[in-house]
């Protein structure tokens, strides 16, 4: 197959690098999806974000050599993503001094 | 002719003011409001019955005259309901009668219902069925009157279950107007076949004289019988109903729980000849299109007054006593019109039936007021709580023996020339009818003089009420003559009967015939004197039996009656005829008809109704999970929705 | 060839270490796989060229971020406290979702990327082209954002501190 030959030949194609980030953002959705404490949520956050990252830089290297939009991309997207996890975190402190727990079965004002 | 209108207007806007202002105003303002509106249309009446009958003669034939014909509902373009005023001699005459007949006894219920619980309640209702009966009578089109028919069937029920606190009158009203209201659905399905064949509601249409409506349905039959016979059939159950015809005449006695006045302006001189008026409006229908529904009129009205005179003999109520002579005399009335001919001389039934409804309204009412005057002053029903009270009650006395004298066929009272009339009808029609009439006719007679004796001479009433001793109202008093209010009517009412008679042996004045007839022109009544004379003769013996009985009393009564035993007890029980129907509706109507319906519909459209709402409960409350507030679930929602939204552009 | 060598191991460790910070029972594990993520993520940056980038993921996450959750992991958690693991159906719901999504996303990729891709050799990026795309006011020029994303870390800082002071 064309991969294995390029893959010999000394270049990693473009589709690995978009399988690992695949693989890393569909673990986040799962741990998403599936776990009860707050903390672990933000986690599975990361991962989809990094994963994301990964995605713009590496379309940024082989689609558009030269060019810097992706890197600048990924570049705020980290600076944010580093805001964000510092409020989420300061709201779990809060909630936990509140509940005593950072289950996430325990919110559900909101149907209210 | 436009001020008419005024007659119809004035009685229904008494209602309203007197129904809206209830007690708020004392009870006298109401009964002087309710009796000056009826004196006023008596007035206009009377005034229109001169206006009609001494202008509107064209070529010796009273004309129809409508003064006023406004179309309300239109169905199609030959098919519409007007609401007008129709003046034709018949229904002068009623409009006279009927206004006459309110005002007695507007003025009467100013004695006998002062100090009652329901005064202006009782004058609203007198006006509300004043206007429904007026409306009847100058009904344009056989719609209009169905309208104000049932207007006057509401008016009964109110008037009858007055007392409404007393169960047995909540009964009879309610008795009252299911009997009629079941023969108005005959009526009304007449009325439908009637108006599809011939395409009209319009009285003027249906009856004129050559009138060419009924060609449409000439073939069309419907089991033998022509459908215009079907249709007309139908409307005379209507007035059966009304009329108390066998046998639909059980409302009637029942009726009599009402106020005594009520039961002489309703049950005795107008409602109850609704349904005579209606056969005589469309007697040129039935005569020329229907002719063997019109003998099947007279061979039930023959009956009825059978039927209602035997069991009127043993009656031991007064009132009961004059119901059922009511029933037997509109019988009467029936048995006039259906064995009528049209032109001329044949023509005497129906000027006879008219005649006679003239007649038996005014003495029948005095009657009526007579009997509550009695009743006033002994505070009973029961013939036995009575005797001797001629000694007490000199004008109620000579007035109740005028009107027997009258009811019994005595010349020269004006009974006697109406049903004179109608006996010499029925002969010519056939013998049997006729000889079955003159008994019924001695019959009256036995049955009012019984009555009579028993009321006015026999036993003295005050020897009974000390014999008893007690009562509730702690009457051990001499009875008085009835106040001034109660008296008047009586007196006018007993003149008019005295004068019409006298009127018909003075020549000059127009008599009733040239009046009202059939066709409109000029009718002499002749007198045949066989007929006349046999009459009189047997009346006058059945007068004199009744004198020998009941003058003084005697044992006579108690024999016959342990001698014809079975006889009379089925007499006294009305011949079983109510519980019959009571048998019929209980066991068989309500246990076959209305309880599986009554089942369905609790347990089939009930509950289909709560099903929807189960059922909404039962899915809502499935997918209240929704809404759970956790966000996992949101975003697992989401993440699918996503996923298949994606797919679905990607790939469809 | 070492760029293989070098690719392979690191996508492992991103691979296995992703999987297992999702699925571990302990908390901490699971910050510490993400920390090794986060570590493997930075070597692909480097390995495509990209070296700033590369510096700043490892002192923004790895340093930042992951003692952060260190931190917030050690303030709430009871040491002790029985593990109360989730029910079947969710972990088993999620489960599938995931890889559906998973080999939905893996069949476009499959389709619809080109079956060559070249790796076009790069200049090295400079610090001062980097400066001036990142001051600049021209197109491609990224002051804005950067002026936008101080205040947003300004608003950050003001944020977490009111919302996690003490009452």
């Amino acid at each position: 197959m064309d991969i294995l030959n390029n893959i010999l030949a000394g270049q990693v194609p473009m589709e690995l690098y978009l399988g690992v980030s695949l693989i890393m953002f569909f673990a986040g959705v799962y741990g998403f999806l599936s776990r009860k404490s707050m903390l672990m949520i933000l986690i599975s956050i990361e991962l989809m974000l990094n994963a994301a990252d990964i995605n713009f830089v590496v379309f940024n290297r082989y689609l558009f050599p030269g060019h810097l939009e992706g890197f600048y991309f990924t570049l705020f997207t980290i600076a944010i993503a580093a805001c964000e996890t510092a409020v989420a975190i300061a709201i779990i402190i809060n909630i936990y001094r509140n509940l005593t727990s950072v289950e996430v079965g325990n919110l559900d004002q909101m149907k209210e | 002719m436009q001020y008419t209108l005024l007659i119809l207007v004035l009685p229904l806007l008494s209602f309203i003011v007197l129904g809206l202002v209830d007690t708020k105003w004392s009870p006298k303002v109401a009964g002087t409001i309710g009796t000056i509106v009826l004196g006023i249309i008596t007035a206009l009446s009377y005034f229109t019955a001169w206006e009609y009958f001494t202008m509107h003669q064209v070529a010796g034939v009273y004309e129809k005259v409508i003064p006023l014909n406004i179309e309300w509902l239109r169905f199609t373009e030959f098919l519409h309901i007007d609401l007008g005023i129709l003046l034709d001699p018949i229904s002068v005459m009623m409009l006279v009668v009927i206004t006459t007949i309110s005002f007695m006894v507007n003025i009467y219920s100013l004695g006998y219902m002062a100090n009652e619980k329901g005064f202006e309640r009782y004058y609203a209702f007198l006006s509300l069925f004043t206007f429904s009966m007026l409306g009847l009578v100058i009904a344009t089109n056989i719609f209009q009157m169905y309208i104000f028919w049932e207007l006057v069937g509401v008016s009964s029920y109110l008037l009858i279950g007055f007392y409404y606190t007393k169960p047995s009158a909540v009964a009879a009203s309610k008795k009252a107007f299911i009997v009629t209201r079941f023969a108005d659905l005959f009526f009304l399905v007449g009325i439908l076949i009637l108006s599809f064949y011939t395409k009209t509601f319009d009285f003027g249409i249906l009856t004129a004289e050559h009138t060419t409506v009924f060609a449409g349905s000439a073939g069309a039959t419907f089991m033998g019988f022509g459908v215009i016979s079907w249709a007309m059939a139908g409307i005379f159950i209507g007035g059966a109903g009304k009329s108390a015809m066998f046998p639909l005449q059980i409302w009637l006695p029942d009726a009599m729980e009402g106020p005594t006045p009520v039961s002489a302006l309703i049950h005795a001189a107008t409602m109850v000849v609704a349904g005579v008026f209606l056969v005589a409006r469309f007697f040129p229908v039935y005569y020329f299109q229907t002719p063997e529904v019109l003998h099947g009129v007279a061979y039930i009205g023959a009956f009825t007054a059978l039927f209602a005179a035997v069991i009127a003999c043993v009656q031991t109520d007064i009132k009961r006593v004059l119901a059922f002579s009511t029933i037997s005399q509109i019988a009467f009335m029936m048995v006039a019109l259906g064995v009528s001919g049209y032109e001329g001389q044949e023509g005497t039934g129906y000027m006879a039936s008219m005649f006679h409804l003239f007649t038996h309204a005014m003495f029948k009412a005095l009657l009526f007021l007579g009997a509550g005057s009695v009743i006033h002053a002994v505070h009973s029903n029961e013939i036995k709580d009575m005797g001797g009270l001629r000694k007490y009650m000199p004008i109620t006395n000579w007035t109740f023996l005028i009107a027997c004298l009258a009811i019994a066929g005595i010349p020269p009272f004006s009974g006697f020339f109406s049903k004179d009339e109608i006996l010499s009808a029925s002969y010519e029609f056939s013998p049997y009818i006729g000889g079955l009439m003159t008994f019924v006719a001695a019959l009256t007679a036995f049955y009012m003089f019984r009555l009579y004796f028993s009321i006015f001479w026999g036993k003295d009433y005050t020897i009974k009420a000390s014999a008893h001793g007690h009562d509730d109202h702690g009457h051990g008093h001499t009875p008085h003559e009835s106040p001034f209010a109660m008296s008047f009517p009586l007196i006018f009412l007993a003149t008019v009967t005295v004068l019409i008679g006298i009127i018909h042996l003075i020549p000059g004045i127009p008599h009733f015939g040239e009046l009202i007839s059939s066709t409109g022109a000029d009718y002499h009544i002749q007198i045949d004197p066989t007929v006349a004379i046999m009459s009189v003769v047997i009346a006058g013996i059945a007068i004199l039996v009744a004198t020998l009985m009941y003058r003084k009393p005697t044992a006579t009564p108690d024999k016959l009656a342990k001698t014809f035993s079975g006889l009379y007890k089925g007499a006294s029980n009305r011949f079983y005829l109510d519980e019959v129907y009571l048998f019929i509706t209980k066991k068989i109507v309500f246990n076959s008809i209305s309880k599986p319906l009554a089942w369905f519909d609790r347990h089939v459209i009930d509950a289909t109704m709560d099903g929807f709402a189960n059922t909404t409960q039962w899915v809502s409350v499935k997918i209240k999970g929704f809404q759970s507030g956790q966000v996992q679930q949101y975003a697992y929602v989401f993440l699918l929705g996503t996923l298949i939204i994606t797919l679905l552009v990607l790939f469809i | 060839m070492a760029q293989q060598i070098i690719f392979f191991v690191l996508a492992a460790i991103v691979v296995i270490f992703s999987i297992l910070a999702v699925t571990s029972k302990q908390i901490i594990r699971s910050a510490t796989y993400l920390l090794f993520v986060l570590l493997a993520t930075a070597g692909f940056y480097l390995l495509l060229g990209y070296t700033y980038l590369f510096a700043v993921q490892i002192a923004v996450y790895a340093g930042g971020v992951m003692v952060l959750f260190i931190f917030a992991i050690l303030l709430t958690n009871r040491p002790g406290e029985s593990l109360k693991t989730e029910l079947p159906v969710r972990r088993i719901a999620a489960g599938v979702t995931a890889i559906a999504g998973l080999a939905f996303c893996a069949h476009i990729i499959y389709y619809n990327v080109k079956k060559v891709s070249d790796l076009v050799a790069q200049a090295d990026i400079t610090p001062q082209q980097l400066g001036h795309t990142m001051m600049g006011t021209d197109k491609y020029q990224y002051l804005l954002p950067f002026e936008t994303i101080s205040i947003l870390l300004l608003a950050c800082i003001v944020g977490a501190i009111m919302i996690a002071r003490k009452r």
